[in-house]
């Protein structure tokens, strides 16, 4: 029963929250896993808690590194590593603070991935960059300082 | 969409135990917030919310994105249990519905 409501009233913000967007057009049941109030909070901390349940507990871990330049001379492309140095991870969440929408993306793994992704971010501003590891049902974070001279109309 | 049939660049390379696949995609990745230079307008929000890869019809790594993600978006991951001549499926679907996939061959 308990089940069954939390479907319903997720269905209900999922649809709510795209009508919100203009983004009706989707269909829903293919963008179900897309967590629209997630990509609209405008701070880390808001996406954080849109994502998972435990979103505010995330503590800092010198497992996860991040690599990536000190400066960033084009915003619109800063190359970004991450990796996490912990048992069971299921996720890295990637933020740029600085952004309109802090929340870049989150990669998951299936069992057999490494706990390591590479990219290329937009940055809007010089700002953090943070990384949410999930693991074993925890979140670990990680945070680096990036300097952009030349910013990346970024989203 | 045919606009966006061979968007995907993927390589899948076996080093010991672990694949390393490398995807390069073809994508405007508009967040929806840059202004045009010439009209001022902004321009409106067209970029790719899932990117999955699969291996023996299982998910390797899947992502969900924001426009924040860069212009024609790279991605990197590893993953174990892969043979050399094995294929990776990897696929994408944009805000605007578009998708496309592609298979690489694990060598």
């Amino acid at each position: 029963m308990n089940i069954r409501r939390r479907a319903f009233l997720k269905g209900i913000l999922a649809t709510g929250g795209a009508m919100a967007l203009g983004t009706t057009l989707l269909p829903q049941s293919v963008m179900a896993e897309w967590p629209t109030s997630a990509f609209d909070a405008e701070t880390t901390e808001d996406a954080l808690k849109a994502l998972f349940e435990n979103g505010a507990s995330a503590e800092e871990s010198d497992k996860v590194i991040i690599k990536a330049e000190d400066k960033a001379e084009n915003g619109a492309v800063v190359p970004v590593e991450i990796t996490a140095n912990l048992p069971k991870v299921e996720s890295i969440t990637i933020f740029s603070e600085g952004n309109p929408i802090p929340l870049i993306g989150q990669f998951t793994f299936g069992e057999n991935a490494d706990a390591w992704v590479k990219t290329r971010i937009k940055m809007a501003e010089s700002s953090n960059v943070v990384a949410i590891v999930k693991a074993d049902g925890k979140l670990y974070k990680a945070s680096k300082a990036i300097e952009v001279t030349s910013g990346g109309c970024a989203g | 969409m045919a606009i966006h049939k061979k968007s995907i660049r993927a390589k899948a390379k076996l080093k010991g135990e672990i694949t390393e696949v490398k995807a390069l995609i073809k994508h405007p990745m508009e967040s929806g917030f840059r202004k045009d230079k010439e009209t001022g307008d902004l321009v409106p929000a067209h970029f790719i919310k899932e990117l999955k890869c699969e291996h023996n019809d299982k998910v390797v790594m899947s992502a969900i994105w924001s426009g924040g993600i860069s212009k024609n978006p790279y991605c990197a991951f590893r993953f174990k249990g892969a043979a050399k001549g094995d294929k990776v499926k990897i696929s994408w679907e944009d805000n605007l519905g578009h998708t496309d996939t592609r298979d690489a061959k694990v060598k």
